[in-house]
């Protein structure tokens, strides 16, 4: 789908030293099996999929794993926190990813608020702090704050992930000003993670000028989740050509496409 | 008959042969060591190390891997 135009405009999509084809992220949580997953994930064009680290279920373990439908080889397997309230639990669950022995990427999240999924900032920077310490290229999920992004970037996390709405709310892009925002003021990539519903709002997202975007529920939940991933892949492409073209100015009057001269006089 | 120590494994309670390693207990539970990460007290070990890591009377462990997220 990539143009050759766009590959000569655009710069290459790199975090933590690793570069990536796609700039849309995809996770690996809600399908209705592993099957309608692995085609959503082809669909979507994604080289970078999450997981999440738990209990190996004890009663059910002859069955194959995510793993038997994500080939290592094709995409590349960002391990997340998810459900962790603490920075010494997020810290935990990150070693255990990593001695999984894929990649020494994760994607950090600290929960504050079980409604909201809203992050703990204070636990983010603390868990983010030992991590970077530790070697991990970090990917922090935080909210649309300037200053925790910045204080993010200062403990060395590979990227910054801003939220567009809460996890897996499907509102869209709330607050385009602090993303822009942000994108501007961090030299680290600006990955807007969380909250997308559909296309409009991922292109909407790209818009913005951020590095790219991670989803799951927004293709997960979709009646046809392949058709969606297959969708949601455009709007990226879409988004990201549209900020790198610039749009035009906005006014609030109109102003005619055709000339004025060479109208038939009335005489 | 071989005698049997009480550990927890994920969190269940769970009898297991005493001086077995914890490569034997993933055996026993047909779990693959490559697929699985182990936590034991706290501490991961590492895979080569399964073998020679032997289980206590009270001991935690914790058998990982990865399943969907985002």
């Amino acid at each position: 789908m990539t143009t050759a135009l766009e590959v000569r405009k655009d710069t290459p999509f790199t975090i933590g030293g690793r570069t990536f084809r796609s700039r849309l992220m995809v996770g690996t949580g809600k399908y209705r099996d592993n099957e309608a997953m692995a085609q959503a994930i082809a669909a979507s064009g994604a080289d970078v999929v999450t997981v999440a680290v738990r209990r190996v279920n004890l009663d059910r373990a002859s069955e194959e794993g995510i793993l038997y439908h994500l080939d290592p080889a094709r995409v590349f397997l960002l391990a997340n926190t998810a459900g962790c309230y603490t920075a010494a639990d997020a810290v935990r669950y990150a070693r255990l990813a990593r001695e999984a022995g894929f990649n020494e990427f994760v994607k950090l999240e600290v929960i504050g608020d079980e409604e909201t999924l809203l992050p703990d900032v204070q636990g983010l920077l603390q868990a983010a702090q030992t991590l970077v310490h530790e070697g991990f290229k970090v990917l922090a999920y935080t909210n649309e704050d300037l200053v925790t992004a910045l204080r993010l970037e200062d403990a060395g996390v590979a990227a910054v992930m801003p939220l567009a709405s809460p996890i897996g709310s499907g509102l869209g892009l709330i607050n385009p000003y602090s993303v822009r925002l942000i994108k501007r003021r961090l030299q680290v990539p600006v990955v807007v993670d969380a909250g997308v519903g559909t296309a409009s709002d991922a292109c909407l997202t790209m818009e913005q000028g951020v590095d790219g975007i991670l989803m799951n529920t927004a293709i997960a939940a979709a009646q046809d989740p392949s058709a969606m991933a297959h969708a949601m892949r455009l709007a990226v492409e879409a988004g990201r050509a549209a900020f790198l073209a610039g749009r035009m100015p906005r006014r609030e009057v109109a102003v005619p496409s055709s000339p004025l001269d060479g109208m038939l006089g009335d005489g | 008959m071989s005698e049997t120590i009480d550990v927890v494994v994920n969190g269940e309670p769970r009898a297991v042969v005493r001086d077995a390693t914890l490569l034997d207990l993933l055996e026993t539970l047909h779990l693959d060591p490559r697929t699985v990460v182990v936590e034991h007290n706290r501490t991961i070990v590492r895979r080569p190390a399964l073998a020679a890591v032997r289980v206590a009377p009270g001991d935690a462990i914790e058998l990982v891997d990865f399943v969907g997220g985002g």
